[in-house]
C-alpha cells in the first residue's frame, strides 16, 4: 500500500465512528426536508450543493416558514461562518498543495471531518501526503450523508401528515442548544435570542431573527470577554 | 426567491467560507473577537429559531398549560439536557407532544 492509501483510509477509519451519528441525522433531515415542502430531488440535491447539516436544518425550516430568500442566505452566512476558523486552522498544512486540491478539500470540510482532521495533523506535523487523511475522512462522510439522506426521503414519503413530522425539526434543534450550553454567557446567548426573537416576530422578512441571533452572539461575546478581564486581575 | 437560487447561492458561500484560507495561507489572520463570538453562533441562531415555534401558536403567543408544543419542547430540553444525545431529545419530545394532543 502507498503511503497515500495509508492516509486515505487512516482517515476514513478515524471517521467511523462519527458517522454512526450522523446517519440519522441525514436520514431526519430527508424525511423533514420533505415534510416541509421540497421536492425529492432538491432535498437530495441540497446534500451535495450545501452539504452542511445544522445549516440545510435550518434552510428547510426557514423554507417552511416562507422566509424571504435574502434573509435565509443572511442566515447561512452566519450558521456557517465558523467554517472560516476551520480553513485558517488547517491552512498551514494545506498551503503547499495545488488549487484543485485545495478547492476539493475546501469542498469537503465540514465539521465532521475537521475534527479528527486537525487532531492527526497536530499530532503528526506537517507531512507531504497528510493532505489524503482530511480526503479519506471528507469522502467517508459526503458518501454518508447522500446515502443517509437518500433513505430519509424513501422513508419520509410514506409518514403520515399526522405524526406532526414538522415539529422534530425544533425539536433538533434543542438537542443542538442544549449540550453547547457550557457556561452563564452561552444560557445569556440562548435566552437573550429567544427573547428578542419573541418580541421582534412580528417585524417584516423574518428579520427578528437576525436581530436575535446577532444580540445573543454580541451578548454572549462581551459576557466572556467582562469574564476574561475579571480573571487577569 | 426560488429554492434552487437559495440552494446555489448558500453552496458556494458555504464553499467559499471553507475554501477562504486554505487559498489564502499566510496573508490573513482571523480576528480574536471573531473567533470568540462564533463560539455563540449555535445557541443564538438555534435559539432565535426555536423560541417562536414554542411560544406561539397561529401567530399570537400564548403561555397557557394548553401550548402542546411549548410543553412538550420544555420536556425536550430536559431530554436534552440529561441524555445528551440527538436522536432520544426527538423521540421524547414527539412522545410528550403525542400524548398531550391524544388525552387532550
Amino acid at each position: 500500500m502507498s503511503v497515500q492509501t495509508g492516509q486515505f483510509w487512516a482517515g476514513v477509519r478515524a471517521e467511523l465512528p462519527i458517522l454512526i451519528g450522523v446517519f440519522p441525522f441525514g436520514m431526519i433531515y430527508g424525511a423533514l426536508a420533505l415534510n416541509a415542502g421540497l421536492e425529492q430531488f432538491a432535498a437530495q440535491m441540497m446534500s451535495a450543493i450545501v452539504f452542511a447539516g445544522s445549516a440545510q436544518f435550518v434552510i428547510v425550516q426557514l423554507v417552511h416558514e416562507a422566509a424571504p430568500g435574502f434573509v435565509i442566505i443572511l442566515t447561512i452566512a452566519v450558521v456557517n461562518l465558523r467554517h472560516v476558523l476551520y480553513s485558517a486552522s488547517l491552512a498551514p498544512y494545506l498551503g503547499h498543495l495545488p488549487l484543485r486540491w485545495k478547492a476539493l478539500l475546501g469542498y469537503l470540510l465540514t465539521d465532521e471531518a475537521y475534527a479528527p482532521t486537525i487532531l492527526k495533523y497536530e499530532r503528526t506535523g506537517v507531512q507531504p501526503s497528510g493532505h489524503w487523511f482530511l480526503l479519506g475522512a471528507g469522502l467517508a462522510l459526503w458518501s454518508t450523508w447522500q446515502a443517509s439522506t437518500a433513505l430519509g426521503i424513501f422513508l419520509g414519503a410514506a409518514i403520515p401528515d399526522s405524526w406532526s413530522l414538522d415539529f422534530a425539526l425544533p425539536l433538533t434543534f434543542i438537542a443542538m442548544v442544549v449540550p453547547v450550553l457550557k457556561g452563564r454567557p452561552y444560557v445569556a446567548a440562548a435566552l437573550s435570542a429567544g427573547a428578542v426573537a419573541l418580541a421582534a416576530y412580528s417585524l417584516p422578512f423574518k428579520l427578528g431573527l437576525i436581530l436575535a441571533a446577532l444580540t445573543g452572539i454580541g451578548l454572549g461575546t462581551s459576557l466572556e470577554g467582562r469574564n476574561a478581564q475579571r480573571e487577569e486581575m | 426567491m426560488n429554492i434552487w437560487l437559495i440552494m446555489l447561492l448558500g453552496g458556494l458561500m458555504t464553499f467559499g467560507m471553507r475554501f477562504s484560507l486554505i487559498y489564502l495561507f499566510g496573508s490573513f489572520q482571523v480576528p480574536e473577537t471573531m473567533r470568540r463570538a462564533l463560539h455563540y453562533v449555535p445557541p443564538a441562531v438555534l435559539s432565535a429559531i426555536v423560541f417562536p415555534e414554542l411560544f406561539f401558536r397561529n401567530g399570537v403567543p400564548d403561555l397557557s398549560l394548553d401550548n402542546t408544543r411549548l410543553m412538550a419542547g420544555l420536556a425536550a430540553v430536559f431530554a436534552a439536557w440529561l441524555s445528551k444525545n440527538t436522536l432520544f431529545t426527538i423521540v421524547a419530545g414527539g412522545v410528550v407532544l403525542f400524548l398531550l394532543q391524544y388525552f387532550r
